[in-house]
């Protein structure tokens, strides 16, 4: 039971970036969403990273079997689940082997000692012990045995092996919960909520996370030398939510707002099932959520839906994108509303499952056959994928045009405080069903003259039958028609159609200056790290500026005059510069610098900034 | 569905040209369809037609009700979308052998498997025509076509053989010069609660004229077919003396008045056994061919299986609105 503390780190600090790690059946990602959880009862701005491997359970003790989850906690806004480490949990040498780079030197690290065997060491690749070697030397090192603690706090209960060793993360979660003095109860009616059938790992569960809190207490091993106390966020009645759960929450608003059954045609997929997940609960809000055979089906049973008069959805990640492409395509040349969410991950092919990219947008716009644009929007942060869910229904069944919303593997499992919001307080949306009227004043193709929408006629309503498919049709009838010249009106008319959103758009707005030095781009999932990097120069008196975008087909209409008003511009992206690609093209006389990333792993704030100083001189 | 408007078979004609090659056997189908519609008790705004991609694809256009044609392969998961949305819908699919059992295989296995209320029309010419020609996966081996100029080497799918395998509850088959019977079927399809499965034997005039003849030529067809009846004995032939009998796990022709057999040693045709093996042995019977409702085996449908649990779901649920789903739970107040 040795416990050290090889150094003292007196601070107090507005914000703690904390990062759980261990084997993946270690539960480092229910530990730290109880952290996350319990920190944002307290009051705290959180936000989230988990990272793990796409193996189910890979090899135990393994490299590649880590699995951790990182949280960002702070008495002041908090826009990213943070960079360097101030407490790094670790269950096992693999996992301080591949976290260890990212502590801040002098930092804490809490070290499971029991996992740190012969073999263990071994399966890390560790040639000698950190823990023997001074390898460690430069940071704090508190050394636990917290799987013999655990078994000894469990001894009497009569549980097996396997249950027991399991419940050692909890010991972890209770020294960092008095560590940063928060309250065990949370957690505590989690377990009983959760093992309600089975009070006894109930039982053990709390048992183990209070010893944890009481080792951490009466032993005075850890200074509690600092309080994240609550942040100032507006009033309200918040919860934590990530991404997915926020884009599956945007649809039901959604539906209930237009008065629609909203129907999800989709087929499992990392990292979009969850979406799936979260909306085959709910039966009682008329959600038909049917799990097709293929991903072609999910979009075309969601096509079908959609002419039958649902409010329909498709849920899925690259791979699956490629898939529906030509499915798309009919859903935009039918003219039906449908939203096609593309929850982004590392690629190409099946490329990084469980890591986040942005390499998807070119595929988003262009990934089609024939000339067929869709509006394209992207959420920015865990949740605002409700707001933007909500605006895809809203623009596709406004326009009668497929909406393309696209997140990413960070944002979908990252998570934040939601200021919950009240369907009352949703912006209104309209949707173009007719349920009567004179069919002889009627023709399929008729179109409002402001957005250029088509009316939606669905069957069973009596004088409207109809014929649509995927040949080109005629401009009014909506028969099939090879004539070229309808054909080129047809082509253009659709791209008008999507072109003329920007009329129901907000402008773009540049943050902290809307003129200046460096405007910093970027789109979706990257808001958070380039706000932090972009507020931190503005701190230090750059003249720098951040618009993003969440529209991206169309652009809002004032993009070319945000952009003139700084001397240099750079695009940041984790892809090899798509958005960037697509601006040149917009914009052929505006100047576009770059900065990219492609390692299945988010901007952090430092490269930012380094990069977009060089960029100021 | 409640009052009963009378139609004729004029009010399921669109105002569209038919684009047929002439003597194609898809005008009997259509013609077939449209006469059977008027019986079939439905309302012409509740009736959708789905199609994929090929000749027989184009048959929504045809037809003047709500229709769509769509991509290749996908009209049974499109169906399936439409049918979930509106269970109150009379849904077909229409399909050819290369649409739905070459690029579409995986969704027409998996629609039969689901069960949902809808009907599939499975024109079967054994050939792709649209594209001009190409062996389909049911041309024969050996057939010449323009992708197997020296034979074709992949042996074919059986669709009833197949759907059956997916457990379909309703397999039909039909020769596509036989119009009456055609009609008569559509109308059981629908009547049926289930996914039904028609296969017509549709001969394609240019790229594979006569495939059937042997099968469906007015002067063959009472020898060769056997029309299949509930609870009717398997009898056949121009002069009713033959039959079929079960020898051991084969089935056989028998004549009757020969070795002593009289019509009381024949089979009894019951399309409702839940057990589908003499069914599958039907399909697969060369001679005779076996022609009308092998199968129809009713059973709780998916949409109906969704319904009732949606039923259940809401009636436990806590959840009215969504904003009492969103304010459930962990939330907390900041103030």
């Amino acid at each position: 039971m040795a416990t050290t503390i090889k150094n003292s780190q007196p601070e107090i600090l507005e914000n703690v970036v904390i990062r759980f790690v261990g084997d993946s059946g270690d539960g480092m990602q229910l530990t730290g969403m109880q952290f996350t959880d319990t920190s944002a009862m307290f009051g705290n701005d959180v936000a989230t990273f988990p990272n793990y491997p796409s193996e189910i359970r890979a090899p135990q003790g393994s490299l590649y079997g880590v699995s951790g989850f990182q949280v960002h906690i702070g008495s002041v806004e908090i826009s990213t689940p943070g960079e360097d480490l101030d407490l790094l949990v670790c269950m096992n040498p693999a996992a301080l082997k591949t976290n260890l780079s990212a502590l801040k030197a002098g930092h804490t690290i809490i070290i499971d000692t029991d996992s740190f065997t012969k073999k263990n060491l071994e399966k890390a690749l560790y040639a000698s012990n950190p823990l023997e070697d001074g390898s460690l030397n430069n940071y704090r090192v508190i050394e636990v045995a917290m799987t013999s603690l655990t078994k000894v706090a469990l001894k009497d209960m009569g549980l097996d092996n396997k249950s027991i060793t399991r419940s050692k993360n909890m010991f972890a979660l209770g020294m960092v919960y008095w560590m940063y003095d928060r309250d065990m109860n949370y957690t505590l009616e989690f377990f009983a909520k959760k093992f309600a059938k089975k009070p006894i790992i109930a039982e053990a569960n709390s048992k183990v996370l209070k010893t944890g809190f009481y080792f951490a207490e009466t032993l005075e091993l850890i200074p509690n030398s600092f309080s994240i106390s609550p942040s100032k966020m507006p009033k309200g009645t918040y919860r934590i939510i990530n991404g997915n759960q926020a884009t599956a929450w945007g649809f039901l608003a959604a539906a209930e707002k237009s008065g629609l059954e909203l129907f999800l045609g989709s087929y499992p997929i990392t990292p979009a099932s969850d979406i799936l997940h979260e909306l085959v609960k709910h039966k009682h809000f008329g959600v038909k959520a049917f799990q097709a055979e293929d991903e072609i089906a999910g979009i075309t049973s969601s096509i079908g839906a959609s002419f039958a008069g649902d409010f329909a959805i498709t849920t899925t990640s690259g791979p699956g994108l490629a898939l529906k492409g030509e499915a798309i395509g009919l859903a935009m040349i039918l003219e039906l509303p449908l939203v096609i969410v593309n929850v982004q991950r590392g690629g190409p092919s099946t490329g990084l499952p469980t890591k986040t990219e942005q390499s998807d947008l070119l595929q988003a716009m262009y990934g089609r056959n024939g000339e067929s644009p869709l509006i394209v929007i992207a959420a920015s942060t865990p949740a605002n994928c409700f707001d933007w869910a909500y605006e895809a229904a809203r623009l596709t069944l406004e326009h009668m045009t497929p909406v393309l919303l696209l997140t990413d593997g960070y944002i979908a499992n990252g998570s934040e405080p939601w200021k919950i919001k009240s369907i009352k307080d949703m912006p209104p949306i309209t949707h173009k069903q007719i349920k009567g009227g004179d069919p002889e004043k009627w023709n399929v193709y008729d179109r409002d003259s402001v957005t250029l929408a088509r009316e939606w006629a669905i069957p069973g309503t009596k004088g409207f039958e109809h014929r649509v498919g995927g040949l080109e049709k005629d401009k009014t009838t909506g028969n099939v028609s090879y004539i070229p010249e309808n054909h080129e009106y047809m082509t253009n008319i659709r791209a008008e159609k999507v072109q003329r959103v920007q009329n129901s758009i907000p402008d773009l707005k540049a943050d902290f200056n809307d003129e200046g030095d460096l405007l910093i781009i970027g789109w979706g999932g990257t808001f958070g790290s380039l706000h932090s990097a972009a507020k931190q120069l503005s701190d230090e008196d750059y003249k720098v500026g951040h618009a993003h975008f969440n529209y991206i087909n169309p652009f809002p209409k004032n993009t070319a005059e945000v952009f003139s008003k700084f001397k240099k511009i750079v695009v940041c992206e984790l892809n090899n510069g798509q958005l960037a690609f697509i601006l040149r093209g917009k914009f052929p006389n505006i100047e576009f610098s770059q900065y990219n990333k492609v390692q299945g792993l988010p901007f952090g704030a430092s490269e930012l900034t380094k990069k977009f100083k060089t960029l100021i001189k | 569905m409640t009052e009963a408007t009378k139609y004729t078979f004029k009010d399921f004609a669109s105002d569209q040209e038919v684009r047929w090659c002439p003597g194609c056997d898809d005008y009997v189908i259509l013609r077939a369809m449209q006469k059977a519609l008027p019986e079939m008790g439905v309302k012409k705004e509740d009736v959708v037609f789905i199609s994929g991609i090929g000749c027989s694809s184009r048959f929504p256009y045809y037809i003047d009700s709500y229709g769509m044609h769509s991509i290749h392969g996908r009209a049974p998961a499109i169906a399936s979308g439409v049918k979930l949305a509106n269970p109150d819908l009379s849904v077909w699919v229409i399909t050819g052998d290369g649409d739905s059992l070459a690029i579409g295989g995986n969704h027409f296995i998996h629609v039969l498997r689901r069960n949902l209320n809808l009907n599939i029309i499975l024109f079967n010419n054994e050939i792709y025509g649209l594209t001009k020609g190409q062996f389909s996966p049911t041309s024969l081996i050996g057939q010449k076509t323009k992708t197997s100029p020296y034979g074709n080497t992949q042996p074919p799918f059986s669709p009833g053989e197949l759907g059956i395998g997916a457990q379909a509850r309703f397999f039909a088959r039909i020769g596509g010069n036989t119009p009456k019977e055609m009609t008569q079927l559509f109308i059981e399809a629908e009547k049926f609660q289930g996914t039904s499965l028609i296969e017509v034997l549709q001969n394609c005039v240019i790229f594979n004229d006569g495939c059937f003849t042997k099968y469906t030529d007015k002067a063959v067809r009472p020898d060769k077919q056997i029309h299949l009846e509930h609870n009717k004995p398997m009898l056949f032939g121009k002069d009713r003396d033959k039959g079929l009998v079960l020898n051991g796990l084969k089935l056989e022709v028998v004549t009757l008045g020969e070795n002593g057999i009289t019509e009381s040693d024949l089979l009894v045709h019951d399309a409702k056994e839940p057990d589908p093996t003499l069914h599958s042995m039907l399909v697969r019977l060369d001679y005779p061919l076996a022609t009308g409702i092998i199968r129809a085996v009713e059973e709780l449908t998916f949409e109906a299986r969704e319904d009732a649990l949606t039923k259940e779901v809401s009636a436990n649920s806590k959840f009215n609105k969504v904003d009492d789903l969103f304010f459930s739970g962990e939330t907390y107040q900041v103030k």
